[in-house]
């Protein structure tokens, strides 16, 4: 790999963390009621907000009313994903099948933004705004105040409040995801990101060809896709398309888009147990291993892919060449640009994609499933990330009390069995929906019929390349990510437009149901745990009094996640991405 | 519970007129003011005709004629065969032939599969035949990956340097140029990187081949300048 290419990584993570640090206190004022700089400008419709929606923002909600009005409000939100409407649809497209639809309505409901569908030949530029855009901020947003609730739950003193869902809502999409999208979109444009409502283009080439381009209100949905680590692309091929991405330069402001608010509610979180190195050990933490995986993603793309070495080519870096695996990958990105990208969007549950996932060398593709496999808590989503590292961080002071032959104690908390119990569940129902999902599609024809061309062998039968799609393919809707190995698919369309194009109903079923209960099982348990812990006493620590705000936690609570995800996931990482990086035989 | 659903009903209806349409609209309007040329695609257009997108990949093949003098399709495809006199792009796999911008698609080939071996075996054979007669010395380990392997959006407006060396001997040769004159060209319509450390550099490959055409148009008529045998 070139200089340039570990430079952009060492000045990526000095540039987020600086990014971060002011942002995380922004949003710690946001949540704690306090006036921000942007109080006189939107104070004005906030209220105007609450008085349309008919809500008193002082009433606040313990973890059951406040769980009950989230569920109420993402069950009536969903008509928003199902309606697919023709105006502003400039080539006429017919709606998706019916189980196309479904899979696409959970997708874009829950965060994942997994799509078999692609976006310029079957959506009309309304139903991307109205069915997809408005998804990318409000599960942004529901994630986020998830998270808020939790912290809550954790340092709250007085009794079972865990604030009010609708002012959290409302302050999310207003203090936070607005003024940050608003600006992104705005400096995507000025670096090439389109942004118009015209018909698709007919070019004549020079050489006397004719070139149809698709054209959209691309910049909007840009922004909001990854600042909210939603991650469903405008275009088929999301972050690669030139419209989308079209320089290193928006490469960047792209993936510094995706770790923004992740990275800074770890912040927050610190600031609002009122001692931040709670926050910097979770962010000491997440860096490590995020470094981690750049780092073997990138060496191994730079190595190249068996492919390549048995056509011929030499995958060396030579002069006016990167060399490496560039296969699926953008030339203006380069190896680094592309395999950045891919680990951020992967560690976090964006699932935006630069370049072809399922085009990593074996290893190289093992990271995002490793990344993946760690349920997301390096970054994690929007809001996600946090609540699902604080079930690790509490299952790793479980652990650790338990060494040391202490109760275990968090905060000033006592942990007892029933907080336990529901962290564990919180933790497990993911990996199980993901596992027990591969599972049916490896063993039906129906789930097979998915597999692409590619990645069956001469003979027909499956290869590892086909076993790693389809496990990744639940993976990633478990995870609510939405990256794919983008052969599998849910969708057959034989000729560009959905003419003569149908869906394969036992994918989008299964995968609909995949991303649905794994979002919001888990969100169920940790407001359960906020829930729990929001009433409990707290008590002055003491010198027995484990710390989890130094190195020594941070080692302790690497090792807990990856022991969960290597227990979990193993077998079966072995039989995919494993096999293909240790060999260099072809299938 | 009541009062709960009909917060939602309106919760529904006024973040999507708020998120879905006034967001989206706002960010066009102002784009469409202050910067016109990139919200439309950066548009190419050459005598008043539109050529293309900046930033948007083209196939720089002529259309392969049947014998009846039909144009010869495969799959609703067109089918070409390179334009000696301008540089190519990378390979792309759209559907309906290549660097269809209406439907950008992965080519999903696996680092361990046989067909994509079979798929770089035939691009590099292709870039020999091309390439070789202009560039004695050109040999398969010389040739850069990103001749050989698609793009991810399979629509990648450019190609790296080294590429575009092997094939400015072609250039040259074709259009009874000084190497020297079209390495120079190359280098003015190569893409620094971002903030000058981020990414590869790349020769945007449309804008290069633009400008050779205005060489030709100044110095000699560009019809002359014929293909290879």
């Amino acid at each position: 790999m070139t200089a340039a290419g570990w430079l952009t990584i060492v000045l990526f993570a000095v540039v987020l963390t600086a990014l971060a640090l002011p942002l995380g206190g922004y949003m710690a004022r946001v949540y704690t009621g306090g006036r921000v700089f942007l109080s006189p400008l939107l104070g004005g419709p906030e209220r105007l907000l609450y008085r349309l929606l008919r809500v008193d923002p002082g009433r606040e909600q313990d973890w059951k009313a406040y769980a009950k009005r989230l569920l109420l409000y993402l069950i009536l939100r969903t008509q928003n994903a199902f309606y697919v409407p023709h105006a502003l649809n400039p080539l006429g497209y017919h709606s998706a099948p019916w189980n196309v639809t479904f899979n696409t309505a959970s997708s874009f409901l829950t965060n994942t933004n997994w799509q078999y569908y692609g976006g310029e030949t079957t959506m009309s530029y309304l139903s991307q705004m109205i069915g997809l855009t408005v998804q990318n901020w409000l599960s942004a947003g529901v994630g986020i105040v998830v998270a808020v609730a939790l912290i809550r739950g954790i340092v709250g003193r007085s009794g079972k409040s865990l604030g009010n869902f609708w002012q959290d809502l409302v302050r999310t999409v207003l203090y936070v995801l607005a003024p940050i999208s608003v600006i992104g979109a705005l400096v995507l444009v000025s670096q090439g990101v389109i942004q118009n409502f015209t018909t698709y283009l007919t070019a004549h080439t020079i050489t006397g060809l004719t070139q149809s381009i698709a054209m959209g209100p691309v910049a909007s949905q840009e922004a909001i896709k990854l600042l909210g680590t939603n991650g469903g692309g405008f275009f088929n091929v999301n972050s690669a398309h030139p419209f989308e991405n079209p320089t290193a330069f928006t490469n960047l402001f792209e993936m510094l888009l995706v770790l923004l608010i992740p990275a800074a509610l770890v912040f927050a979180y610190g600031r609002m147990t009122g001692n931040r190195r709670q926050g910097y050990a979770i962010y000491g933490t997440m860096m490590v291993m995020f470094l981690g995986a750049v780092c073997v993603a990138c060496i191994a793309e730079a190595h190249g892919s068996p492919a390549q070495h048995a056509a011929g080519l030499h995958t060396h870096a030579i002069s006016g060449s990167t060399g490496g695996n560039m296969e699926g990958k953008e030339q203006r990105f380069g190896i680094a640009g592309s395999a950045l990208f891919d680990v951020i969007t992967t560690v976090t549950s964006c699932g935006a994609v630069n370049s072809a996932l399922e085009s990593f060398t074996g290893i190289g593709g093992a990271v995002p499933f490793a990344n993946l496999s760690a349920s997301e808590v390096i970054f994690g989503g929007v809001g996600t990330g946090l609540y699902s590292i604080l079930l690790y961080v509490l299952l790793a002071v479980f652990i650790g009390g338990l060494m040391v032959g202490r109760t275990p104690e968090w905060l000033g908390k006592k942990l007892e069995a029933r907080e336990i119990k529901l962290a564990g569940l919180g933790i497990l129902v993911t990996p199980l929906a993901a596992l027990f999902c591969t599972a049916m599609a490896t063993a039906t024809t129906g789930g097979r019929a998915s597999i692409s061309e590619g990645a069956l062998s001469k003979a027909g039968g499956s290869t590892p390349q086909g076993f790693s799609e389809t496990f990744y393919a639940y993976l990633s809707q478990a995870n609510n990510n939405g990256s794919a190995f983008a052969g599998y698919t849910g969708f057959i369309q034989p000729n560009a437009g959905n003419l003569g194009s149908h869906g394969i109903t036992f994918a989008n079923l299964l995968g609909g149901f995949d991303m649905l209960f794994a979002r919001y099982a888990p969100i169920l348990f940790a407001l359960a745990v906020a829930g729990a812990l929001a009433g409990k006493r707290v008590t002055p620590a003491g010198l027995g009094t484990m710390r989890t705000d130094n190195p020594t936690f941070v080692v302790l609570l690497i090792g807990v996640i990856v022991l969960v995800g290597a227990l979990t996931f193993f077998p079966a990482l072995l039989l995919g991405p494993v096999v293909q990086g240790l060999t260099g035989h072809l299938y | 519970m009541k009062r709960d659903i009909v917060t939602s009903i309106i919760a529904v209806i006024v973040f999507t007129v708020l998120l879905g349409l006034v967001y989206p609209l706002v960010i066009t309007g102002v784009s469409q003011v202050a910067f016109p040329g990139n919200a439309d695609g950066q548009r190419v257009y050459v005598r008043g005709r539109l050529v293309g997108s900046r930033i948007i990949g083209q196939n720089f093949g002529t259309a392969v004629l049947e014998k009846n003098g039909k144009v010869k399709e495969v799959k609703g495809a067109v089918v070409t065969e390179p334009d000696p006199r301008y540089f190519q792009s990378r390979p792309s796999a759209t559907e309906g032939g290549a660097y269809n911008a209406a439907a950008s698609t992965f080519s999903n080939r696996g680092p361990n599969s046989v067909k994509t071996e079979e798929a770089n075996a035939e691009n590099i054979k292709a870039y020999l035949e091309l390439n070789q007669p202009y560039d004695r010395g050109l040999t398969v380990a010389k040739i850069p990956v990103d001749a050989v392997n698609t793009s991810a959006s399979n629509l990648d407006p450019e190609i790296s340097p080294a590429n575009a060396w092997i094939q400015a001997h072609r250039i040259a040769a074709v259009r009874r140029l000084s190497l020297a004159r079209v390495n120079g060209l190359i280098a003015q319509y190569t893409d620094a990187r971002g903030l000058g450390f981020s990414g590869e550099r790349g020769v945007n490959v449309l804008m290069l081949n633009l400008a050779l055409d205005r060489l030709g148009h100044s110095a000699q008529s560009a019809g002359s300048a014929g293909g290879k045998g």
